[in-house]
């Protein structure tokens, strides 16, 4: 490599530099993770020992509704963090780079992007008050509904039917400027040649969008959706500032299901088997994720 | 991010993309600019993009507006009408409520200290594997990047349970150490690849000169990278301003809790008083917005790079 070549007393000389971390990676990190899945195999209350129980918790979990009903709303919850954002951040990334910049010059197209990126670098719990504020019953949205005759609009947040379409929203609306910047700048990469060749024969912005900038930017939609999809199976900060899993368990997801087990019902075991098992999904799924990408591109 | 098998994506994606847009591409850009300077449909896709982002500034717009009304104005002429006074009265109620000036200190003390101390162990840790290249050093990027795609949920009890155990539950020093922990690992993984990079030639002159290690790290490595360093600190410092999960297990006196955790809680005790609500809302977004004003390049670039997060 491109590193002179170490003897192996000098590479032992460096070991001790790794020393902060080690110990803060074990501590923070390791001991905790061994200790949870301990945990999830004894019915603990947090107070007192800890009891025994074997895969109870499991056995608890494999039938407990709300457990299924909780990884089921995960599903909506890629939707909307990971599938609807990427490809729209496709489409406007696009739009702002090859369509607009060309026409109006890369200030328009970098200020349409900072108004597009601002909520990603908003605070989930400020994103969450702004969009209770403006989604409560009395709210900004339903004044403006029953000013333009809608007379009885819904509780946006607080209706079983609602709740689940509310929440997307406005994970929509965060998510959208993660992708689009991150393509903008995968596009800065194509060379312009594809698209002036494909122009000259005709190709109309669609078509090149479909043929050379879709194909092109493979490895980041990638990235993309994989960082979005794990961040959608952990989410918690957006349904706990939004609706607390409510209303009933119409948005209850795996991670606020334990963190109400660990802090709600003093249920650590089981709360514990949970995280554990949302644990292995997220790593399960990231293997299969890479997987599948080094197989497209090994082909 | 556990994006770490023989394709190593983030290096394919990332690469490319961290040199910035190719000059050439600008001058090319500029030719064929042109060319497309006609047309009325690039005046309708322009609106059509400005009219969307608009809709999504939206909320911040309402925010604004309706902070600094009074509740008779609110109520008498809605939400979307604008202001037809300027009152701070909920401003500054709910600034003295929730102690706010207490709160920013404790948010500036642990993403600073975060970033700082985030940036140190990431430092020490890359220093030995990009340049030490000690033995085992994929096996422990590996780890490293596996152990940020474990929940939080994951580690949180055992977490609270020995904070309560040493006697530093409820303290900032406990959010300060964990976040540090936590964002070093991706600081490690990032400035790992710059280093494992870095000039041998450079390190070699230091060792004949009869650099040591430390010295080697402190005033060869260290000025080089710092522009690295400086992009690492900003992250970590947004990342823990914007954390929520952890301090909200973590701080719950008034006193240690941080300006995310408060505005995260307040929900229901001010949805009487739409108009203290905006004003939460904006004193939230103020510094979100500040931050993104100076950073926006970091923060920009750190997206492209924490896609590998």
């Amino acid at each position: 490599m491109s590193t002179a070549p170490l003897s192996h007393a000098a590479r032992k000389g460096y070991l001790r530099y790794l020393a902060p971390g080690a110990l803060g990676f074990a501590v923070v990190v390791l001991v905790p993770f061994v200790m949870n899945i301990a945990i999830s195999f004894t019915a603990w209350s947090g107070i007192g020992t800890p009891t025994f129980t074997g895969l109870d918790n499991y056995q608890r979990l494999i039938h407990d509704e709300m457990f299924w009903s909780a990884f089921a709303h995960s599903i909506w919850f890629i939707v909307a963090m990971a599938i609807v954002p990427t490809a729209l951040a496709l489409v406007l990334a696009a739009g702002l780079f090859d369509y607009l910049e060309p026409r109006f010059g890369p200030r328009v197209s970098s200020a349409l992007r900072a108004g597009f990126y601002l909520p990603q670098v908003l605070p989930v719990a400020v994103a969450g008050i702004v969009w209770s504020w403006i989604l409560t019953p009395y709210g900004a949205l339903n004044g403006v509904l029953q000013k333009v005759g809608i007379a009885d609009p819904p509780n946006w947040l607080g209706d079983t039917s609602w709740a689940m379409p509310s929440v997307m929203l406005v994970l929509v609306w965060m998510q959208l400027g993660y992708g689009l910047v991150i393509f903008m700048a995968g596009m800065a990469r194509i060379d312009p040649q594809f698209h002036e060749a494909a122009e000259l024969d005709g190709a109309s912005w669609l078509t090149r969008f479909r043929h050379v900038t879709v194909p092109q930017m493979r490895p980041e939609i990638f990235v993309v959706l994989l960082t979005t999809t794990i961040a959608a199976l952990k989410v918690f900060g957006p349904v706990f500032v939004l609706t607390k899993g409510g209303p009933g368990d119409a948005t209850n997801v795996p991670s606020y299901y334990s963190y109400s087990n660990f802090f709600g019902n003093l249920q650590v075991g089981y709360g514990s088997a949970i995280a554990t098992a949302l644990t292995v999904v997220v790593i399960a799924l990231t293997v299969v994720f890479i997987k599948i990408q080094s197989k497209a591109e090994g082909a | 991010m556990a994006l770490t098998t023989k394709v190593a994506p983030p290096a394919t994606a990332a690469r490319p993309r961290r040199r910035g847009r190719r000059p050439g591409a600008a001058t090319d850009r500029a030719g064929s600019a042109s060319r497309h300077r006609r047309g009325i449909t690039r005046w309708i896709v322009l609106t059509l993009l400005v009219v969307t982002m608009l809709v999504t500034l939206f909320p911040f717009f309402m925010a604004a507006i309706n902070a600094i009304k009074t509740v008779g104005d609110y109520t008498a002429h809605g939400p979307l009408a604008l202001p037809r006074s300027f009152d701070l009265t909920a401003i500054k109620d709910f600034w003295r409520n929730v102690d706010y000036t207490n709160k920013l200190f404790n948010s500036i003390l642990i993403s600073g200290s975060v970033a700082v101390l985030g940036t140190a162990i990431s430092l020490l840790n890359a220093y030995a594997l990009g340049i030490g290249r000690i033995k085992a050093r994929k096996a422990l990027l590996v780890t490293l990047l596996l152990a940020t795609t474990i929940p939080q949920e994951a580690l949180i009890y055992p977490l609270y349970y020995l904070a309560k155990a040493v006697d530093l539950y409820d303290t900032r020093l406990v959010v300060i150490i964990i976040s540090s922990v936590m964002s070093s690992a991706f600081g490690t993984y990032l400035l790992a690849s710059v280093l494992s990079t870095f000039p041998p030639e450079i390190l070699e002159a230091a060792r004949i000169d009869g650099a040591g290690r430390w010295q080697v790290l402190r005033h060869v490595v260290v000025p080089v990278i710092r522009p690295t360093l400086a992009v690492l600190m900003t992250l970590f410092f947004i990342w823990t301003w914007n954390d929520f999960f952890l301090p909200l297990i973590m701080l719950v006196s008034n006193d240690n809790q941080t300006a995310s955790v408060a505005l995260g809680s307040l929900q229901g005790q001010y949805t009487s008083s739409p108009t203290s609500l905006a004003a939460a809302s904006l004193l939230g977004i103020l510094p979100a917005v500040v931050f993104f004003l100076i950073f926006q390049r970091t923060l920009t670039r750190g997206a492209v790079a924490g896609a590998v997060r």
